[in-house]
């Protein structure tokens, strides 16, 4: 499990608005990289174009490539339907799904290809998956019960055992903690950190202290003013981004003098 | 020291124009209870006269003596024209909001919107000459192959071979007239559902339809259930349409292929004319047997929306 | 280095969808003029019905189950859409060849006095007063009661049981068969009151049917003024009311005139009620209050149920001007709220 992503000239359009521009960069297998920068920027929206979720915004489309190990996202042939289950996505605000019970959510994603009731196999699952997401022991006596019922932070882990029950090969997290509490977070943070031996993983953050804290490879994106085009700036390990930026702009923002 | 803030404590202005606007608003509950007791009143005289059962009887002779006079044919008839409509104009309807809400681009489906909104603006009277003129004769087609090759159910039997002014011709064209109800009520419905939830289905890996059986319909099933309500209040009250469409034989027949059948509402308008004093208080007494079956099918279909709407 | 792809699918061609739609009316076509009909069937709705299976079918044995009910299913979505369509391109077709060939300035302004089912000529002349008159009675009556009562639920009853009642009742009210509001009007009106059947008993009927309308929609447009307009008004020392009558109603007032052209020309086309509380007259009465009068759907009634040629083409001539009546105030509706509407994202 676990493969790299390069992103080739990747340009990111809304209809005829060009969002972000010339991206290039190379995700690592196996480690955490987090894109920062400031509102308005499009590092959502280059997190987005790595799993196509980016095209279901009418209008929407890229230019360029996204190749995960070599292969390219928006080949003639490729399946979105297929890129979405080997990329998973854990999104800004927990969204378990309401009617479903914590079960149900975990195996969602399994169920829409192999038509099978509640069995060993799916329990084992549910228990592994769970457990990968640090949330067995608080959960484990209730899965029959709705996942809404769970407090934020369980939700969001929830929603990480739902993406991580399917085998992804990577893991896209689209700002997971900024609706949560200072302790959920942490929670989160611990999780990322078990999550990266296996996943390769992309975190979208606003939080330099986070982006220091969980990531190896820290990307910072731009843009210059309101109706342009966002940029990456730079992108190197984390240390050297927060300690010793080559970039007089990644400068200001990580020393917290605009953003 | 003159005080500043004290003066009247509610300016009159703002006194006459609340009590206008409350009494307003309680005029509306005061017109539907009206409604009940004026119609119970003027149909109390028939309902004391009539020799037979009301519930049960199968003839309509209010203006004989002694009166002879039973819903039964009416409720049958009722019933079925709109089941058959339910049965055409939910899928469909439903349909038309999942292409409005999810299939097509947004241009497009505004103008859809419109467009099968203004189905609902043709008035029922049309609805009624084109049916009886265009759609009618065009459909037999389609009647004659139910009972050619489904003619082994007794629904679909024909042994009159005449094939128009039927049940089903009156419930098909009822489906028409109710599928601008349900397809705008239930496309609101689908356009609420938020976009974490189909997001979170198609970050899974689901196809558009996977997407909406996950995350739309089980978000929307309260709406949906509503929307195929209020549809059905409408076909139970609709009145010209099927007053011209059917052949207004007092008879209960399940052959609906088969002219025959009347329902509540046409009856009131083709018997108004003739009908003599105990014969327009038996029409009212019909008359209120459909308005308290919408009132319980519209209740039902409001209470469970407002529910809905208390939980998100 | 090479990797064997992960992500590509074996997928249906692009040119798969024309192709097999090409293939499908082909085969209509054949058996259109070959006059064979399989199983029955039109050869427009077999091959119809042959496209989506011959594509589902095609998806299931390439892309497998999930792409092949994904497909069928956008088919059948996409067919109830169009399904949809038909009658109403059917009906105004019609409606516009039907009607406009009866259409000359004598149908406009004549009445039908004198004039026997199977003599051609007459006109909607006193049909299309009666339905200015009885419109015009509903709309006075309900517009202000259906306005008040929305500035109730929205301004003063915020959250009130009351409100709650009044709300759930104006749903319900949505709801009352038109038939129903004829009985109620003949019940109170003409047997209680005494009143004689008049324009002005049939245009309470349509008061009844119309209210709820013009409550539902001026609610929802009170209900996108600002808060912050109400308070900045609050705040300068304006009473209440005049707030309202001052600020928030002429914010609304593009989309509550909307509304009750929407609600005129739904209850416009009301035949049923007429029926009971006023039926026919044959010639104009502009006195509403007393006597009978027709109405454009009134007309059309009497005019199908005498059954004769001339009298059929009437009816179309009726419907021809009852429906441009009603597209007329649909259209001026829709216009207003786009060219007024308040800018919002």
């Amino acid at each position: 499990m676990s493969k790299r992503i390069d992103l080739v000239d990747l340009d990111i359009f809304y209809g005829d608005f060009l969002a972000v521009e010339q991206v290039t960069l190379t995700v690592n297998p196996r480690s955490v990289t987090a894109f920062i920068g400031p509102s308005g920027c499009g590092k959502s929206s280059v997190l987005r174009s790595i799993n196509r979720m980016h095209e279901l915004v009418p209008g929407a489309y890229v230019t360029g490539e996204v190749l995960l190990d070599n292969e390219d996202v928006y080949g003639v042939d490729v399946d979105p339907v297929l890129v979405r289950r080997t990329i998973g996505m854990v999104f800004q605000r927990p969204n378990p799904f309401p009617t479903m019970s914590i079960y149900d959510n975990v195996v969602a994603g399994l169920r829409l290809s192999k038509r099978r009731r509640r069995s060993k196999d799916l329990d084992d699952v549910v228990e592994r998956s769970l457990r990968s997401a640090n949330l067995w022991a608080e959960v484990k006596d209730r899965v029959d019960r709705p996942g809404a019922g769970l407090s934020g932070g369980q939700q969001q882990r929830l929603c990480i055992a739902r993406a991580i029950a399917i085998e992804p090969e990577v893991l896209l997290m689209d700002e997971p903690c900024s609706a949560l509490d200072p302790i959920s977070t942490l929670a989160i943070e611990d999780l990322i950190h078990e999550l990266k031996d296996t996943y390769t993983i992309v975190i979208v953050t606003h939080n330099m202290q986070q982006a220091a804290r969980v990531s190896s490879t820290t990307a910072f994106f731009n843009v210059n003013a309101v109706g342009e085009p966002g940029r990456l700036i730079e992108i190197g390990e984390t240390s050297q981004i927060f300690s010793n930026p080559r970039v007089k702009q990644t400068e200001d923002y990580v020393s917290g003098r605009f953003g | 020291m003159t005080a500043v803030l004290s003066g009247q404590a509610v300016r009159p202005g703002d006194r006459v124009f609340s009590g206008l606007s409350l009494a307003a608003g309680v005029l509306v509950l005061v017109v539907m209870a009206a409604i009940a007791v004026f119609l119970v009143w003027k149909a109390i005289p028939s309902l004391t006269t009539d020799s037979a059962n009301f519930f049960t009887e199968q003839q309509w002779l209010p203006d004989r003596d002694p009166p002879v006079f039973g819903i039964a044919v009416l409720a049958f008839g009722t019933v079925l024209t709109s089941l058959i409509a339910m049965g055409i104009a939910v899928p469909i309807g439903f349909g038309v909001a999942l292409f409005i809400a999810f299939y097509g681009n947004r241009r497009v489906s505004t103008a859809l919107g419109f467009t099968v909104d203004l189905l609902a603006a043709v008035p029922s009277i049309i609805f009624g000459l084109w049916g009886l003129y265009y759609f009618m004769p065009r459909i037999v087609p389609f009647a004659e192959w139910l009972s050619t090759y489904l003619g082994w159910i007794p629904l679909f039997r024909n042994d009159l071979e005449i094939y128009t002014k039927s049940i089903l011709m009156a419930g098909v064209v009822l489906a028409i007239m109710i599928l601008p109800t349900v397809s705008a009520i239930s496309r609101e419905v689908f356009l609420q559902v938020p976009r974490a939830q189909t997001e979170a289905a198609l970050a899974l890996g689901a196809t558009r339809w996977e997407m909406i059986r996950m995350s739309v319909f089980p978000f929307s099933r309260p709406g949906m259930v509503s929307a195929a309500m209020l549809g059905l209040g409408r076909a139970l009250g609709e009145t010209i349409a099927v007053a011209l469409l059917l052949s207004a034989i007092f008879e209960i027949n399940w052959a609906i292929t088969e002219p025959g059948g009347n329902t509540f509402a046409a009856n009131i308008a083709l018997k108004w004319g003739e009908a003599a004093d105990n014969g327009r208080s038996a029409l009212i007494a019909a008359g209120l047997v459909l308005f308290l079956i919408t009132l319980a099918v519209n209740m039902i279909a409001r209470w469970i929306i407002a529910r809905h709407e208390e939980y998100t | 280095m090479t990797t064997v792809p992960i992500l590509t699918g074996r997928r249906l061609p692009r040119w798969s969808t024309p192709v097999v739609a090409a293939a499908a009316i082909l085969v209509g076509l054949v058996l259109q003029f070959g006059g064979i009909s399989p199983l029955g069937l039109a050869p427009a709705l077999f091959a119809a019905i042959g496209f989506i299976v011959a594509r589902s079918t095609w998806s299931w044995i390439l892309e497998g189950r999930r792409h092949a009910t994904d497909r069928l299913m956008g088919s059948l979505v996409v067919g109830a859409l169009l399904l949809a369509l038909v009658p109403l391109v059917w009906i105004l077709i019609t409606v516009a060849i039907r009607g406009y060939s009866v259409m000359n300035t004598e149908f406009i302004t004549g009445t039908m006095r004198n004039i026997g089912p199977r003599v051609e000529g007459g006109g909607i002349g006193h049909a299309f007063v009666g339905t200015l008159q009885q419109v015009g009675i509903a709309a006075l009556i309900s517009l202000p009661i259906g306005i008040m009562t929305a500035i109730q639920l929205v301004e003063y009853g915020r959250g009130k049981t009351l409100s709650r009642w009044i709300s759930f009742f104006v749903d319900v009210m949505t709801g009352v068969p038109s038939i129903v509001a004829g009985l109620f009007i003949y019940t109170a009106v003409i047997l209680t009151f005494g009143f004689s059947q008049s324009g002005f008993a049939a245009g309470l009927a349509l008061t009844i049917l119309m209210i709820p309308v013009v409550v539902r929609s001026t609610e929802e447009m009170l209900r996108i003024v600002p808060n912050s307009l109400r308070e900045g008004a609050l705040a300068l020392g304006i009473p209440k009311w005049r707030v309202i009558t001052f600020v928030v109603l002429p914010t609304a007032i593009s989309g509550i005139i909307t509304g009750a052209m929407l609600a005129i020309a739904r209850v416009a086309g009301e035949t049923a009620p007429l029926l009971l509380t006023t039926f026919l007259a044959q010639d104009v009465n502009f006195n509403a209050f007393d006597g009978s009068q027709t109405a454009l759907p009134t007309f059309i009634w009497d005019q199908i149920s005498r059954g004769t040629a001339p009298a059929i083409d009437r009816a179309w001539g009726g419907a021809y001007a009852l429906i441009l009546f009603v597209l007329v105030l649909y259209a001026a509706a829709r216009v207003i709220a786009a060219v007024f509407a308040p800018a919002r994202e």
